[in-house]
């Protein structure tokens, strides 16, 4: 080979790594997979998963007039459990409309701002929380297929940067931990992927539901490094790369993790 | 409680009983007055290991026909180091055909559980779990 | 508060049943301090009561020491068809109540 087409083969290969893939599609693994096996079996009750309780304020809210306009969710989109199977699975997605990366709280807002002229909920409310818990409910089982290509390709890129970026005193990235780490002890936890498949989850650490976008902040915070805002477009992009790592693991809302 | 009433309860009580029982004893006495607490009958089962300080399963079980001349009247459970020692206490009776309460508790740090079960004979019996209980790994102040 | 219940719709006479309970409530322990330092105030629910066609049949004192959103799981036994009836309270006075039916055949 000379040394010209040597080069353009190498230039040619560097884009294909960005997307080469830490842990392969056949061995990717969820949250529950690194649980005890109580927590495990509390998931998998459907009546004793704390999440549940969410769950039946999500569906309340879900067809409870709101806003201006005095719509439900119910009077454009009928039953849940039709109309929004398989939509948790492809979120986070860029809105058309304003051509922004949104993941599903931020897309149930929209909702609510644009079509009934509600006030937003706002992040770990009561409301959004039970909101996103019973559409994410709505694609349990379903493999998480969020799309990386066109709009949404900046946003991915952006998002692996944050995910590699080194941060706080401890001076770690999300792969320290969840790539070159995971299946290894933390003290007496087994340390997971840090797939995002399960939110919004039960989190026993919080003895309350939290979002992804929380458990985030509690990761910065374990690492001590700042916490972002709620809703900053860091958080934003790296759940769409997550999303991405997470590519065909099924949807477990709602979770229930350490 | 005259302190001679109390010293002869506890002389009363089998060493064995003592050795497990006696950290909680204002507690138990509440519910005894001083009578024996035997071991057996009572069966409290915890995780080894806990996931999580914050919510552990617990199964507390007594061995009883359940009928109406021979019943579990009362289960009241104990921690070892929770600042709040008297976590619950249960009441039965005939009409619950199964002595069995599951529950999930909080527990503060590794430690022994102790359940006290109250017959409907004026007996009392007890079972001690222990189990482990680590803090979360990374501090969330999320 | 939301609560959810979950108990056999369907059961024997003299048939033992099992009945779960499932509480949305933070059993607030007061141990808890906020971003600011404050002691969080306690506010656990404090008693759960159980009746059967009126008749109380299971109480259970709770405490701090009970998980969030507590869940207590009993028994009892199917005695007529009717109600069964679980209310509780916490420390600040906020009542809750649930109801399910039972139907019991011979």
């Amino acid at each position: 080979m000379s040394c010209a087409s040597a080069l353009a083969f190498a230039l040619l290969a560097l884009p294909a790594l960005a997307q080469q893939r830490a842990i392969p599609l056949s061995e990717v693994k969820s949250g529950s997979a690194f649980l005890g096996a109580d927590l495990r079996s509390l998931q998998n009750d459907d009546f004793a998963n704390p999440g549940t309780l969410w769950l039946e304020r999500g569906e309340k809210l879900w067809s409870e007039p709101a806003g201006k306009t005095k719509q439900s969710c119910a009077s454009c989109h009928k039953d849940a459990k039709t109309s929004m199977r398989g939509v948790a699975a492809r979120y986070p997605k860029v809105d058309a409309e304003s051509g922004r990366l949104v993941n599903l709280e931020g897309r149930i807002n929209l909702c609510r701002t644009r079509r009934m002229g509600a006030e937003p909920f706002k992040y770990e409310s009561e409301e959004l929380l039970a909101m996103t818990a019973y559409v994410a409910r709505q694609s349990k089982g379903m493999p998480m297929a969020a799309s990386v290509d066109g709009p949404a390709k900046a946003h991915f890129e952006a998002g692996e940067v944050a995910y590699r970026l080194r941060r706080g005193q401890m001076n770690l990235s999300c792969a320290h931990c969840h790539e070159a780490n995971w299946g290894k002890r933390l003290l007496s936890e087994t340390i997971s992927q840090g797939q995002p498949n399960a939110y919004p989850a039960y989190r026993m650490e919080w003895q309350t539901m939290g979002s992804l976008e929380r458990r985030l902040r509690a990761c910065l915070s374990g690492i001590r490094a700042e916490m972002l805002p709620y809703g900053s477009p860091e958080y934003l992009d790296l759940e769409l790369y997550l999303a991405w790592r997470a590519q065909g693991l099924p949807i477990e809302t709602p979770g229930v993790r350490r | 409680m005259r302190r001679r009433q109390f010293l002869a309860g506890v002389a009363a009580l089998p060493a064995a009983a003592l050795a497990q029982v006696d950290p909680l004893d204002p507690l138990v006495w509440v519910v005894t007055n001083g009578a024996p607490v035997k071991q057996g009958k009572v069966t409290v089962e915890l995780p080894q290991l806990a996931d999580n300080g914050n919510s552990v399963p617990i199964r507390i079980t007594v061995d009883s026909p359940m009928t109406e001349a021979d019943h579990v009247k009362s289960i009241h459970l104990y921690s070892e180091k929770n600042p709040v020692r008297n976590m619950a206490n249960f009441y039965l009776g005939p009409r619950a055909g199964k002595a069995e309460v599951n529950s999930r508790v909080r527990l503060a740090g590794s430690q022994k559980v102790t359940a006290v079960a109250k017959l409907s004979d004026g007996s009392f019996w007890y079972d001690t779990a222990s189990i482990v209980v680590t803090l979360s790994a990374c501090l969330d102040e999320s | 508060m939301t609560a959810r219940i979950q108990l056999p719709a369907k059961a024997k006479k003299g048939e033992v049943v099992e009945i779960r309970v499932l509480i949305q409530h933070p059993m607030e322990t007061g141990y808890r301090h906020d971003d600011v330092g404050h002691l969080i105030k306690r506010n656990v629910i404090n008693v759960l009561s159980c009746r059967y066609n009126g008749v109380e049949v299971f109480r259970a004192d709770l405490s701090s020491g009970i998980a969030a959103n507590p869940y207590v799981q009993f028994y009892t036994v199917a005695d007529k068809s009717g109600e069964l009836e679980f209310y509780w309270i916490d420390d600040e006075g906020q009542q809750g109540s649930e109801r399910q039916s039972i139907q019991v055949g011979a």
